[in-house]
């Protein structure tokens, strides 16, 4: 049984039908296409599928869907600026934050939370602020430049 | 060096890095295709059974279900990675060897109706008993896993340099220890994911999450019963390797079968556990160590006996051991050596290539045995390691030839940066330093893929360059270093570069990612790529400029005569001479890469040279320990690192960066957790890796050494970096604690134990 429901993406309402238990990460991904939100455990444990709800980095593979309802939803696919890289992703691209790119949307959204609550964080607030985020590639080290450049650069 | 190259050298952005931040690029799991059907592995619950039947009635009746195939309905055709040694089937046939093989693949309309279809299938067995640790799988009478080979060991290496005997009969202190190296996962952060379609020609496309295109088209092919022509392997951009994604898996081999038996796409996707349990792992490895030193620190002998835990399948055995073996020889002038590799049978989740590939298990064993030993002879760890560092040139016992080796520098360096005179055994309780040393190669001569290909295409007047290339960038930066290559060659920036890669039917044959080998492969084929085109523009502009080609440099966007830059033309200029002059368009540049393997090294011959070139790496870890909790906490690690010459520092500092979090990683924290076959951690919450708050600082001191066959200079560099971490680790800890770690991952259980265990003789000996 299906029931139709409106979710706030990217400053865009969108009207879709879906079950009730699909989590915010199904309904992004399959429902919306909004691939860019990544889906690296579905169980709440790597931060890939972390997106803002109002306002907040929440794990879409726990949250239901209809949860979502009324919120201001943020994914990646909204951070560029009719096309260009806001001044957070050209930080990653430019301070090699950004390898095989999987935890790089999650990565992302975490950091633009704490930058929008904090924008001057300490490296210590940093780290704290993506240490739910796993990434294989990078060792963290260049993602905590990144986000202190883009910091100091007044995102 | 600074001014020698544009961009080459330079620390540019990956241009795929826009992409990725701005979370367009395609992955598996995103592509989706008309009609496209879900499918799902069934997978074994017991370590070792027969397959007595396969009701599969229910599930094909249940609404949605559209194809299912178990192993009595596929040929009966093993595929591998090292081809004398293929025994797995692309679902299991008679019986199942490890919790998690692949006994069904079914497609349907949804997930939910696939899984509901995977409840549905009744599978009997017969239960077999199981055999979980590689010492008893080698005991007579252990249950067998694989029949046909007779026992548990499916591979046997042994290497024998000088005379073991009289060099442990000159050394002055000798030791034996057994060491144990556990298992670890890749954890790449993308799962595993397959996409196939079977035209009505006949033909399959599979895009899948492959490390190696060309190597997935051969084993498909083969389990597929099909000429390699009839299939298409396209990697789109993979989220992460580390060697876990070089095999066939049955995702890829289920989308294949269920898309010609269905007649629509079928994709899928594993989720984390199946990462974890039916993908690949690194070897847990046993290592006997017996080393003998003189006085003065000499290595004289060395004699090393391993036990590789392959799990169910052999996956890269017998190459696992063989590098085990090849890296016992380097980075140390031994001329006494003896290498004993077996890779063992037992029924559970199968080891694979992980980077590194066999090296940090058998290079923690011999480190911690050095460490030992210069503790006992009162030699200084770095000092030991000077004394015995291989250098360029120098005769190898082995035959190795090593054109470039910046090991000493590594050393010096990282223990100058360190400061290990005014600390080493001078810190408090608790705070200690560490050294260790290793090599990696630049891919392999002794493969069956040792070439490369590459095609450089400019097409239009904008001058704007399409690079073809095999390789497979899995996040490691290939696309991008092969388009500064070329770039580099042709004068262009990164900007007039597109590099379109890794799909079977487009791009020319690679190895893959695989053996570190991309650098210096595909690399050298671009090159060699781009210095065809630039020959053929060259000819034209000559003509022009009334000069010989020879005298003109390509350099940022121009075309101009050596010694008189104001002669000359733009890059478009330079293109549109070509197209004017009624030259064939596009042009086209050829590059073909070949190691140069007359006498390569085999598993059977004791002697040869195995890769074109090594790299060389010493690593210093600081670790601090609580001596009340055991809990060790690393604060840097400095890194000495001769990667030849560096084509995008940035690339090689993250690549190291990465190394040190996955080392630093497999020291302390990652192990997979069995119990009788199956695996208890199969999620980030009980495997604990490294996050942003546990990442150590990393210092990065190049080396440059330049080598003469690598392009530009370069060697590998995103590899071997990852093996001194764990040792370094291991000997600061003991520094620290007095604590010798002979098994890892250094929990704080085994340093409570360690230092009850001192307190205790400190007592007896009172």
């Amino acid at each position: 049984m299906k029931q139709l429901i409106e979710l706030k993406v990217n400053g865009e309402v969108y009207e879709v039908a879906i079950e009730s238990h699909r989590t915010l990460l199904e309904v992004l991904r399959e429902s919306l296409g909004f691939v860019g939100t990544k889906r690296g455990c579905d169980e709440g444990t790597c931060g890939a599928c972390t997106v803002l709800v109002n306002g907040k980095p929440i794990l879409s593979c726990l949250m239901l869907a209809t949860d979502a309802i009324g919120a201001e939803i943020e994914t990646i696919e909204g951070q560029a600026i009719t096309g260009k890289p806001s001044p957070l992703q050209k930080a990653f691209v430019d301070y090699g934050a950004i390898q095989c790119g999987f935890c790089s949307p999650g990565m992302i959204l975490s950091a633009k939370a704490l930058l929008r609550e904090n924008p001057k964080p300490t490296e210590r607030e940093i780290k704290e602020a993506i240490s739910g985020n796993l990434c294989r590639c990078t060792g963290y080290i260049k993602i905590v430049e990144a986000i202190k450049v883009a910091a100091e650069s007044n995102v | 060096m600074g001014n020698e190259y544009s961009v080459v050298g330079k620390r540019l952005p990956r241009i795929d890095a826009h992409g990725k931040a701005l979370g367009q690029m395609q992955y598996i799991e995103d592509i989706v295709l008309p009609r496209m059907l879900c499918g799902k592995i069934l997978r074994s619950p017991l370590p070792h059974a027969k397959i007595l039947n396969i009701d599969t009635s229910k599930a094909e009746r249940l609404p949605g279900v559209k194809g299912i195939v178990t192993g009595k309905g596929i040929p009966r055709k093993t595929y591998g990675i090292v081809p004398k040694a293929h025994d797995e089937y692309a679902l299991a046939i008679d019986k199942v060897r490890y919790i998690g093989d692949d006994v069904a693949a079914v497609a349907a309309v949804d997930e939910d109706t696939a899984e509901e279809a995977l409840s549905l299938i009744k599978v009997d067995y017969e239960p077999l008993p199981a055999v979980f640790d590689p010492e008893e799988a080698i005991k007579p009478g252990a249950p067998l896993i694989h029949e046909e080979y007779g026992s548990n060991i499916s591979a046997k290496i042994l290497k024998n340099f000088g005379d073991i005997d009289k060099g442990f009969a000159e050394a002055d202190y000798v030791r034996e220890d057994r060491f144990y190296h556990q298992a670890v996962n890749h954890a790449p952060l993308e799962p595993h994911g397959a996409i196939a379609l079977y035209d009505a020609r006949g033909k399959f496309t599979v895009w899948s999450s492959t490390q190696i295109p060309f190597f997935m088209r051969r084993n498909l092919a083969k389990t597929l019963d099909v000429p390699e022509s009839d299939v298409r392997v396209i990697k789109p951009t993979v989220g992460g390797g580390f060697g876990q994604k070089l095999d066939l898996f049955a995702k890829d081999f289920g989308a294949a079968w269920l898309a010609r038996q269905t007649g629509r796409p079928v994709k899928i996707i594993y989720n984390r556990e199946e990462v974890f349990t039916c993908t690949r792992q690194r070897h847990p490895m046993v290592i006997y160590v017996k080393t003998g030193i003189k006085k003065d620190g000499t290595i004289v002998a060395q004699h090393c006996r391993i036990y590789a835990d392959g799990g169910a399948y052999n996956s890269t055995a017998p190459l696992i051991i063989t590098l085990s073996a090849y890296f016992m020889m380097i980075p140390y002038m031994i001329r006494n050596l003896r290498f004993e590799g077996h890779h063992v049978y037992t029924n559970k989740p199968v080891g694979g290539a992980m980077r590194g590939h066999g090296i940090p298990q058998v290079r923690f064993g011999c480190e911690s045995s050095l460490d030992m030993l210069a503790e006992e002879a009162g030699i200084d760890p770095v000092a030991l390691r000077l004394k015995n560092a291989l250098r360029a040139n120098e005769p190898h016992p082995a035959q190795y030839k090593i054109y470039t080796c910046g090991l000493s520098e590594a050393i010096e360096k990282t223990a100058e940066s360190m400061q290990w005179k005014d600390r080493y055994g001078k810190l408090p309780k608790g705070h200690g330093i560490g050294i260790a040393a290793s090599a990696y190669p630049s891919g392999l001569n002794n493969m069956s893929h040792i070439g490369a290909g590459a095609i450089v295409k400019i097409q239009q007047d904008d001058g704007s360059v399409t690079l073809l290339s095999g390789a497979a960038d899995i996040g490691q930066g290939a696309e991008s270093m092969l388009a500064q290559i070329a770039a580099e060659v042709l004068g262009v920036t990164l900007q007039e570069m597109r590099v379109l890669a890794a799909d079977t039917e487009l791009t020319p044959l690679d190895s893959g990612t695989f053996g570190s080998g991309v650098t210096f492969r595909a690399g050298n084929a671009a090159r060699l790529a781009a210095l065809d085109a630039r020959k053929q523009i060259a000819d034209v502009v000559a003509d022009k400029l009334e000069v010989s080609p020879d005298d003109l440099v390509f350099r940022d966007k121009r075309v101009f005569v050596q010694g008189s830059s104001d002669k000359g033309m733009s890059w478009n200029e330079a293109i549109k001479a070509v197209q004017y002059a009624d030259k064939p368009m596009p042009i086209v540049g050829r590059g073909f890469y070949h190691v140069d393997a007359v006498e390569p090294t085999t598993l059977l011959t004791q002697e040869g040279n195995f890769s074109p070139a090594y790299s060389f790496m010493a690593q210093g870890a600081e670790v601090k320990v609580d001596l009340e909790t055991g809990q060790v906490k690393v604060l840097k690690v400095t890194a000495g690192h001769d990667c030849g010459f560096a084509l995008n520092p940035i690339s090689v500092e993250g690549q190291l960066e990465g190394s040190v979090a996955g080392g630093a990683g497999q020291a302390i924290y990652e192990d997979i957790d069995w119990d009788e076959g199956r695996i208890r951690n199969t999620n980030f919450l009980d495997y604990k890796m490294l996050t942003s708050l546990e990442m150590p600082d990393v210092e990065n001191i190049e080396v440059i050494t330049n080598d003469p066959y690598g392009p530009f200079g370069a060697k590998e560099a995103g590899e071997g970096t990852i093996i001194p971490t764990a040792a370094c680790i291991t000997n600061a800890v003991y520094n620290a604690t007095g604590v010798r770690i002979k098994e890892l991952p250094i929990t704080p259980e085994k340093i409570l134990k360690g230092l009850e265990e001192l307190k205790a003789k400190a007592a007896a000996k009172a």
